[in-house]
């Protein structure tokens, strides 16, 4: 299993380096969303410092979505989700190893965005190891959910408009969880005002993480 | 002459058609009906559930007192609680359960999917009546439409994810694809529901407590009252079976539409060229010329 999930995290990491689509479709978008905020909220900057958390998160969930689909869609042509199950590999390693290279694209994401709300919102961050742990374990439970819905919908010729209407709400509490923890770190509050939050997400993520290894197998069957 | 029309289209390219054998020797199957128990039931629980609704508007408007505190709008509670209870417990437990027993190899079958479906949508209706009761008496408590309470958010991010899982039992696929799918979907927005619970109330909490149903059992309310808050929950969990048995029979018969649809515009294809074959070989002054009736087969 951890085998197929290192070569199937690999392609799929090989192919973004060489179509470097995530790098400059998805980022940019994401820059693009910190932007559009700001001219939403206007521009005192200590509102948008305020509210940095939050548009932090959905940036993020945006971005999401976006990395989902583009995890699907290599997939799509040329029968190569049929190669990939013909290929013998484990559906559980399938399962962690496209998660896993779906975390990676969200957590060079998040950095940058980070780097963007401290620029842009003048976000300032007390505690820089809450938000780092606040985005690891966040992008763990997003990439989860995200990699089960993507290939239940897989097969959907509505795919790009079905899948974030699904996926959205599923991902509420990592956005509350993840928003706490930020406005925590950033008011230089104890560790402990997050560790619920933080608890939380680890249960978020255990049991998608779970939910996807068993039921990964079945899942590609129905799509 | 009869023969000869009815076929002729369907000679040549057309014939190496999969449905060609369908086409002309086009045998439908009915659409599936209840027996006359299950109809009878259907019926009863019907003019049960019509019967107790009235009966709680009548209490709840013209025999219950009004409230010491909150006057007039102390009636909503007689439907709110009920509706909610129907929406968040009874509609949304009978899906879980029904998806369950759907994946569930040994009980799987369309029954279960089918049965689940229609929990949902009955449920949806319920939800949105949970949160207009709930605005409506907001307003002139709280002073506005929408709080970001705990209660309200799950209840809203619950008709979201019912509402997602409508959206993808819309979408064209074979009944067995279409329920797997369905259900793979309910779970993992049951799975969540907890969590958002959770996180949702740590977020905000404002609502104010289980009113019947405390810690200790015992009703603060009395009386009248009482008895027409009860009467209410009674009346629409009638509503909720009736509208699921009513949704249930709909699901069936769209299934079976969508399974025979092509076989039955075939057939009547063929019958109307049955019936102009008919008209253009009767000399009679109502018939045109025999090429334009071909065109029309």
């Amino acid at each position: 299993m951890w085998r197929d999930a290192a070569l199937v995290a690999g392609k799929d990491l090989r192919i973004e380096g060489r179509s470097r689509v995530a790098l400059s479709q998805v980022a940019p978008f994401g820059i693009v969303a910190l932007v559009l905020f700001a001219f939403a909220l206007g521009p005192d900057r200590e509102t948008m410092a305020k509210g940095a958390p939050g548009l932090f998160w959905v940036a993020v969930l945006f971005c999401t979505v976006l990395a989902i689909q583009r995890s699907v869609s290599v997939e799509s042509s040329d029968g190569a989700r049929d190669g990939l199950r013909l290929s013998g590999i484990d559906p559980a390693g399938l399962y962690l190893g496209k998660a896993v290279a779906v975390a990676a694209q969200l957590i060079v994401l998040e950095a940058l965005l980070a780097v963007g709300v401290v620029l842009l919102y003048g976000a300032h961050i007390e505690v820089p190891w809450m938000i780092a742990v606040s985005c690891l374990l966040g992008t763990i439970g997003l990439a989860a959910t995200g990699t089960l819905y993507g290939a239940l919908s897989s097969g959907l010729r509505v795919r790009e408009t079905l899948l974030p209407f699904l996926l959205l709400p599923i991902a509420a509490p990592v956005l509350l969880a993840g928003t706490r923890i930020w406005q925590a770190a950033m008011a230089g509050g104890t560790p402990s005002d997050g560790t619920q939050w933080l608890r939380l997400l680890v249960v978020f993520d255990a049991v998608y993480l779970a939910v996807g290894v068993v039921l990964f197998g079945p899942i590609q069957e129905t799509a | 002459m009869t023969h000869d029309l009815t076929t002729t289209p369907l000679e040549g390219p057309a014939a190496a058609h999969p449905y060609s054998g369908a086409a002309t020797n086009t045998r439908v199957s009915p659409p599936p009906s209840p027996s006359t128990t299950a109809r009878r039931t259907e019926h009863i629980i019907g003019l049960l559930a019509l019967v107790g609704t009235a009966a709680t508007v009548w209490l709840g408007i013209w025999v219950t007192p009004p409230d010491k505190v909150q006057g007039d709008l102390v009636r909503l509670v007689y439907i709110h609680p009920g509706v909610a209870w129907v929406a968040l417990y009874l509609a949304f437990g009978l899906a879980a359960v029904s998806t369950l027993l759907y994946l569930w190899p040994r009980t799987r079958s369309l029954f279960w999917d089918r049965l689940a479906a229609a929990a949902v949508e009955v449920g949806v209706i319920f939800n949105i009546c949970t949160l207009v009761s709930g605005s409506i008496w907001g307003k002139p408590t709280w002073g506005v439409w929408w709080a970001w309470d705990a209660r309200l958010t799950s209840t809203a991010v619950l008709l979201v994810l019912f509402l997602g899982y409508m959206a993808l039992r819309r979408v064209p696929a074979e009944p067995e694809v279409r329920a797997r799918r369905s259900a793979f979907v309910a779970l993992f927005a049951a799975i969540d529901i907890p969590i958002i619970h959770f996180s949702v109330d740590w977020w905000n909490t404002l609502h104010q407590g289980a009113t019947v149903l405390n810690a200790n059992l015992s009703p603060t309310i009395h009386g009248s009252m009482a008895w027409t808050l009860l009467l209410g929950f009674v009346a629409l969990t009638l509503v909720f079976v009736w509208m699921l048995l009513v949704r249930y029979r709909i699901g069936a018969i769209e299934d079976w539409l969508a399974a025979n649809e092509l076989d039955l515009a075939l057939a009547e294809r063929q019958a109307e060229g049955v019936a102009a074959s008919r008209v253009a070989s009767d000399p009679g002054p109502a018939g045109g010329s025999p090429t334009d009736r071909v065109g029309v087969a």
